[in-house]
């Protein structure tokens, strides 16, 4: 029962400290990341847009 | 343009989240860190999906009062527009799932009935495409609907909820509850949801206005 106790309290040290992206966000490079998606789904919503225009005229 | 507020306002949204999504602190947990931020482009498929699914049986319905071909065309395009969203749903979450849960199809309920929901949907295409008459494969097509929509909230809502699941909020207590969303999160995720449902009305509408074009130049011919 101890020593079981004992085991938890290692993974439970373990878990104390939860890696995020810390040194990604420190380097600052999360913004190119951000800077990618950005371009993506802006073209992807004036990809549509256009699509969009293009049937407006079709339907006149 | 002042019909198209609501698309810019999704565009504006959808930009919003992606940002917001990357940049705004989330709540540190084992197993999930970093990849707790695809809740906000995963999920937002799959509500996105219900939305499109659920106007077609609204327009099904219609159709079987109206009898008006176009609401049965609504009814098509919104089913082709929900079955991409399903299966971007389901690659993301495969994509996901290999990371967190350790397989990217692990034996989870609300995985395979999201699966079967899908096949589902993918049968109503194969059962329009199988009867030749037209007013016949609207008819037959949109009583099939009107079974596969509950069909389906059952499937992916209160199937999964009965048994032990590892999406959050299954196996007993109902997810977004006060202690499962981040307060953070939750201003990124209500946004992405709106946002996402609005774009994947934008896709199926721009579906729809092809199909009608088609639809008349075939009885022209």
């Amino acid at each position: 029962m101890f020593s079981f106790f004992i085991i938890s309290l290692g993974v439970f040290a373990q878990e104390g400290k939860i890696e995020m992206a810390d040194e990604l966000r420190s380097s600052g490079k999360i913004y190119v990341v951000v800077a990618v998606m950005t371009l993506l789904f802006v073209s992807f919503i004036v990809y549509l847009f256009t699509i969009d225009k293009r049937l407006k005229k079709i339907e006149k | 343009m002042y019909k198209n507020w609501w698309k810019i306002l999704a565009s504006i949204l959808v930009l919003y989240t992606v940002i917001g999504g990357l940049l705004i602190q989330v709540p540190e947990l084992p197993i999930l860190h970093e990849s707790i931020r695809n809740l906000y482009f995963h999920v937002p498929m799959w509500f996105a999906m219900i939305v499109v699914y659920l106007v077609s049986v609204i327009y099904s319905i219609k159709y079987l009062n109206s009898g008006n071909e176009n609401h049965d065309l609504i009814a098509v395009e919104s089913v082709n527009t929900g079955i991409v969203f399903g299966f971007i749903g389901l690659a993301s979450g495969m994509i996901w799932a290999n990371y967190t849960w350790g397989s990217p199809w692990p034996n989870d309920p609300k995985l395979n009935s999201a699966a079967i929901s899908t096949l589902m949907y993918l049968a109503y295409i194969v059962l329009r495409s199988s009867i030749e008459e037209e007013q016949k494969r609207a008819k037959i097509s949109a009583i099939y609907n009107i079974f596969a929509f509950p069909a389906m909230v059952v499937l992916l809502f209160i199937l999964p909820r009965l048994t032990d699941s590892l999406h959050p909020g299954n196996g007993g207590n109902p997810g977004f509850g006060t202690y499962d969303l981040d307060r953070n999160m939750r201003f990124v995720f209500y946004p992405a949801v709106l946002g996402w449902i609005l774009i994947s009305v934008w896709i199926m509408t721009i579906r729809y206005r092809i199909r009608l074009i088609e639809n008349k130049q075939n009885q022209i011919d």
